[in-house]
């Protein structure tokens, strides 16, 4: 343990509207922990720069799956234990739990949340991609008030978002509009289990025939956040499934994905696999 | 500068209560505070599991998680896991199987071993790979640990994995 | 008499104290007022240490500080004993490699410690550093002796020179290997508490610490009863605490003597991932001479490892390399030179294999494209050239056991089904374009315990004791690390004595109590130092014999109090055997000719693989570990080894990548230097037979480090028969083989 753990204050509110009051009333102050399984790395390593935390982890508001007509209704704090073991979920949206996982092992699928991978916004969250083509909607709250973003929108940049310092997540929605969607989840690991991702796609896709009629895909640890792939997505709607169409859409991607080295992998694999998955997607709806 | 903070919560059937910082690792609570050293560090970051114990009947890596957080959880640790002096059916199986070499591992690995059969009384061989995943072991190639998750929930002889030409 | 042990495979003695959590390792110890010790290391690579900064807001006089400046201040050595005296345990003004320890620091906050450790800083003026061995080589930089050079071997059998006129085919290749983390989940750690009165003690994570006694003896100029050196439980080694304890060691006792308070020094997975030993990175160029009819005639190889910045153990790894270079074959003409080099890295070190499983890769490889070449299948090309008894190996060693490698080829092949497979893998390469599969396999040898004339300069010495309660207490100084020693001590003194194995107690290895048995290296402890536990328990029955006290059959309770009369009698009934080398070796240090080794574990590994094509993952489905190993002492156990170091091996081959920024490894976590998880592994099946070696207990052979060398190659022999494209480098990550695959070629 490399941190000077008497600078650190973790506070456990009784509430959510304790929690609340504690971001709003000194905003940048106080910084919410979920699960942990990433801060408490960086905590580890000495290299966890903020300093004073609000826990979430216990907040009930926070905690649940809600099912309505439109929406499923995830609580930010829904681990991925969680995730995996709702079977409305695993009914429509399977890519979530199938992602969910792949994360980490069964200690961190038992404490990793929903709403923690989200607000940590790395760009390897395995979750994620999964969110971006299921549209996602999250509840932002605060002690001002709540509101809706679209899970699309959220990230701004590398680890930036649209979330002020006094909101939280509270909710993950996902719209209950994936029937009659062909759904794909792919990780690329470095290794089966317990890996971090080198790269990541989600796809959905919509078949009028051979006719591509809609199709969502998403990709992780090719960019400073989780992405879509929209011009990629553009190409091919629209379009007959053939192989005409997916060399064109391998091309359109390799332009549109612009992936870098790190310790965990390279550019040009990223890359290629990214484009690979994206074959490997399309020559399955065949 | 922060103040230690009293966490009160339950390890392996007893009330307890430290006098720690809110942001401690239950890991050293567990091994600092209530002299529990069974439970190990290996990577400190959630990676091999060696420190894995149950909180609230979940498997977890207590590097990760802290000690505020744990206020009225109940937390088992391997300690915990044989009746008195009557092994758990896992550590049995364990010992007769060759299960655990240099040992580092085997208190994560039992508790992950206990936890999975408690959700999976009869795994197939793809749960046991995944319920044992967080749990690295350097030395024993995982087949023996295979054999005695086996061997613990079948009450058998696990096939044995060497022949030999008598 | 009780019923034979050996053989059995009884429950590993210590099994219950691990499997409770009750077994106490060396951060599981605490002391009164003991303290918490950190080592601050160089950021750079090479330098002149100008000053150390301490910065603010820190109460340094709290602190236990030591600089080599103290070492001056005690009658020692500022110097790691081990085979050459270049390494400091502190530097004074030469940095030689990143993370070089420069200065000590000790409290009873550990987490103060950590922001006093932050508040240092060097003053180095950095000077060029080198990390290739081809630097190192070309001496881009002078940075070790006058040429770089640790160590050169040249090994000469027959004529090469001659033989390349008469070849049908020549045939070249070059190898290459990459570092590997020892990754023993336990971290490096010890304690120690050090006094002008009492001497120096230190309990700690080890295999020798006989190694760590020697290097105590040095550093603090004490005579050696006033060093003490207790092995704590161990939590894995794999020859990653062969040599670097005694650093550890050094540090803590060098606290601990400033404060006059224990001090603890645990290293945490980061420091201990980037600042001690890996596995040397390699690179191996072999030229064959070959016949059309598949008669090899002739090796030329070429066999450099990177040392890192000091020369610790690297002469001995070369050693053990070089002698395995040209594997199980029989060549008439062999020319193999080697050299350990210098570049800036941390020092490399021991790591089970020891060399050997860098040049066996290189030769599995290549003789798979001599096959190619010349038309061969990869088995047959072997069959045609096995060693076989009374021929000699590369350093004129003759063949006396009666090893049969192409029946024990024969064997592995129908285990695996490899001929079924292999037609059906092609047939289903050729309609699969999202991925192909592959068989390989790899044949070789590993010779057990030290090379040539090591087992006579240890001279090892083993104690067996007996209370008057009839218990016997081995005494050795070999530790139990995993591998299960203490159980196998037990059962062979078990047999000896004719008594039960609960009867046997291992002692702890201390150097106050256990004789000098040599290091827990070179899959020496079950062969060498087991057969000196049965000789010293033999002796200790036949003491009791000769006395009149014990007949030759004998009940549990006669033995006792047979042990009862003795000790009454005499006092302390004790037995010590040494070590004596088997007749008829005879090694040559200076032209590396003769018996290199007592004996050799004779292996043929076969690894089914898929190559993703979409990923350029690479999945070992199953694998079969078939080997010859003189009598199995413990099957249970000795299966674990050989799975446990399969399972290492495919670490080495696939997934282990360390990567360095200016000689730093800055993948230093777990989470990104990449071992095998549970969901990684495939089947590993073992197989063994037995061809008891006489000078072995009861005619076994050590197989410590036999399975790290044969699945690299198998798993790249397999790779290539998927892809049919030739990959001569590990570790072959994804990344990698994705280049090859798809600029279409391999690096030959």
């Amino acid at each position: 343990m490399r941190a000077y753990l008497p600078d650190y204050e973790l506070k456990i509110p009784a509430t959510l509207s304790e929690a609340l009051r504690l971001l709003s009333d000194e905003p940048g102050t106080w910084r919410p922990f979920a699960g942990g399984t990433d801060l408490m790395v960086l905590l580890e390593a000495g290299k966890l720069a903020h300093k004073r935390f609000v826990s979430l982890w216990s907040l009930p508001e926070l905690r649940g799956i809600e099912i309505s007509d439109n929406h499923v209704t995830i609580g930010a704090m829904t681990t991925y234990s969680q995730v995996q073991r709702h079977d409305v979920l695993r009914a429509e949206f399977p890519l979530l739990g199938e992602a969910a996982s792949l994360t980490g092992a069964i200690a961190i699928q038992n404490r990793g949340t929903l709403g923690g991978n989200i607000a940590n916004a790395s760009p390897a969250a395995d979750s994620l991609p999964a969110l971006l083509v299921y549209e996602a909607e999250l509840e932002l709250i605060s002690a001002s008030g709540a509101r809706v973003v679209s899970y699309n929108t959220f990230h701004t940049g590398y680890k930036t978002s649209v979330m002020r310092e006094d909101e939280l997540i509270r909710a993950i929605r996902l719209p209950r509009t994936t029937a009659g969607w062909r759904q794909h989840l792919r990780k690329v690991g470095t290794r089966k289990a317990q890996a971090i991702s080198k790269v990541c796609i989600a796809a959905m896709a919509k078949l009028d025939g051979v006719t591509i009629s809609d199709i969502r895909l998403a990709y992780g640890s090719v960019a400073p956040t989780p992405v879509r792939a929209t011009k990629t997505e553009a190409t091919l709607k629209g379009r007959k499934l053939d192989s005409a169409t997916i060399q064109t859409a391998r091309t359109e991607l390799l332009n549109e994905l612009k992936p870098i080295d790190d310790i965990r992998s390279t550019a040009d694999y990223r890359s290629q696999v990214a484009a690979n998955l994206l074959v490997g997607f399309l020559n399955g709806l065949n | 500068m922060t103040k230690k903070i009293s966490v009160s919560f339950t390890v392996n059937g007893e009330p307890k209560t430290a006098h720690v910082w809110p942001m401690a690792r239950l890991l050293d609570v567990l091994r600092e505070e209530l002299q529990l050293t069974g439970t190990k560090e290996g990577c400190g970051e959630g990676e091999c599991g060696a420190c894995s114990v149950i909180v609230d009947g979940e498997l977890v890596n207590s590097c990760l998680i802290p000690a505020a957080q744990v206020a009225g959880a109940n937390v088992r640790t391997i300690e915990g896991v044989a009746d008195g002096e009557r092994l758990n059916a896992v550590q049995q199986a364990f010992i007769e199987c060759g299960g655990a070499q240099c040992g580092i591992c085997t208190p994560g690995m039992v508790l992950a071993a206990v936890s999975l059969l408690e959700r999976i009384p009869q795994p197939t061989e793809a749960d046991i790979r995944n319920g044992l995943a967080g749990n690295l072991c350097r030395c024993t190639g995982y087949m023996k640990i295979f054999d005695s998750v086996v061997k613990a929930c079948l009450g058998t002889h696990a096939p044995p994995r060497a022949e030999r030409d008598d | 008499m009780q019923k034979p042990n050996v053989g059995q495979s009884v429950f590993r003695k210590e099994a219950a104290d691990k499997v409770t959590g009750r077994a106490q390792y060396v951060d599981d110890l605490t002391f009164p007022d003991m303290l918490h010790g950190v080592t601050v290391r160089s950021p750079i690579a090479r330098g002149r240490l100008r000053g150390v900064q301490f910065g603010d807001g820190i109460p340094w006089h709290e602190f236990t500080i030591v600089t080599a400046q103290d070492i001056k201040d005690i009658p020692g050595t500022n110097c790691v004993a081990l085979i050459l005296e270049d390494q400091p345990y502190l530097a004074s003004d030469t940095i030689n490699h990143p993370e070089e320890p420069i200065l000590l620091l000790a409290h009873r906050d550990k987490y103060l410690l950590e922001e006093a450790r932050r508040a240092i800083a060097f003053d180095i003026e950095p000077l060029p550093a080198i990390f290739t061995i081809e630097d190192s080589l070309n001496q881009t930089e002078t940075i070790w002796g006058k040429d770089n050079s640790f160590k050169t071997f040249l090994i000469e059998k027959g004529d090469v020179d001659a033989a390349w006129a008469h070849a049908d085919f020549i045939v070249e290749g070059e190898y290459e290997t990459g570092a590997q983390e020892q990754l023993y989940i336990e971290p490096n750690g010890m304690i120690a508490i050090a006094n002008r009165e009492e001497g120096v003690t230190v309990w700690g994570s080890m295999q020798c610490p006989y190694y760590v006694h020697k290097a105590l003896i040095k550093l603090f100029g004490l005579p050696p009863e006033k060093i003490r050196v207790v092995q704590a439980v161990t939590g894995g080694g794999f020859g990653g605490k062969e040599e670097y304890p005694s650093v550890i060691a050094g540090h803590a006792a060098l606290l601990a003597w400033k404060a006059g308070k224990p001090v603890k020094l645990i290293y945490d997975r980061a420091e201990d991932m980037a600042a001690t030993t890996k596995r040397h990175p390699s690179k191996t160029r072999i030229r064959t001479a070959v016949g059309k009819d598949g008669k090899l005639l002739a090796t030329e190889i070429d066999f450099t490892i990177d040392g890192g910045a000091y020369a610790t153990l690297s002469s001995v790894v070369l050693s053990r390399g070089t002698i395995h270079a040209a594997g199980p074959y029989n060549w008439p003409n062999v020319r193999v030179r080697s050299r350990a080099v210098a570049t800036n890295h941390p020092p490399h070190g021991a790591f089970r294999g020891f060399g050997a499983p860098q040049s066996i890769f290189a030769m599995e490889r290549h003789l798979n494209q001599v096959a190619q070449t010349v038309g061969l299948s990869p088995e047959e090309l072997r069959r045609r050239n096995f060693l076989k008894p009374g021929e000699t190996t590369s350093t004129g060693q003759v063949i006396h056991e009666k090893i049969d490698l192409s029946s024990l080829l024969d064997r592995a092949l129908k285990l695996s089904d490899y001929h079924t497979k292999k037609t059906r893998f092609a047939e289903l390469n050729a309609i699969s374009s999202t991925e192909k599969k592959g068989i390989g396999f790899a044949t070789f040898m590993h010779g057990a315990g030290f090379t040539g004339s090591g087992e006579v300069y240890l001279s090892s010495v083993v104690g067996v004791e007996a209370t008057e309660t009839g218990k016997v207490r081995v005494l050795t100084s070999n530790t139990e690390i995993g591998q299960g020693s203490f159980t196998i001590f037990s059962q062979i003194a078990a047999d000896a004595l004719g008594i039960d194995f609960s009867q046997v107690e291992i002692a702890q290895p201390d150097t106050a109590n256990v004789p000098n048995s040599g290091p827990t290296v070179a899959s020496r402890t079950t062969m060498i130092v087991g057969k000196l536990v049965e000789s010293a328990a033999l002796g200790l029955r036949q003491t009791l014999v000769n006395s009149g006290l014990l007949g030759e059959r004998y009940s549990a309770a006669e033995f006792a109090e047979a042990c009862r009369q003795h000790i009454a009698k005499h006092g302390e009934l004790k037995s010590f055997s040494k070590y004596e080398p088997p007749p008829g070796v005879h090694w040559d240090d200076e032209k590396y000719q003769g018996e290199a080794y007592g004996t050799y574990a004779w292996a043929v590994y076969v690894a089914e693989v898929t190559v993703d094509l979409t990923t350029y993952e690479t999945r070992v489905d199953d694998f079969i570990a078939l080997q010859e190993v003189g009598k199995v002492i413990n099957p249970v156990l000795a299966a674990g080894q050989i799975e446990g170091g399969v399972a290492q091996a495919i670490g080495y081959a696939l997934y282990e990548n360390v990567v360095w920024r200016e000689g730093r490894m800055i993948n230093n976590q777990m989470t990104n230097y990449i071992m095998p998880t549970s969901a990684d592994v495939p089947p590993i099946r073992v197989y063994f037979e037995e061809l008891p070696y006489a000078y072995g207990p009861s005619g076994a052979k050590g197989i410590g480090e036999l399975p790290m060398d044969g699945p690299a190659p198998a798993i790249l022999n397999a790779i290539e028969d998927a892809i049919g494209q030739p990959v001569n480098e590990i570790p072959l990550i994804p990344e990698t083989l994705m280049q090859m695959m798809t600029t279409g070629g391999g690096n030959d």
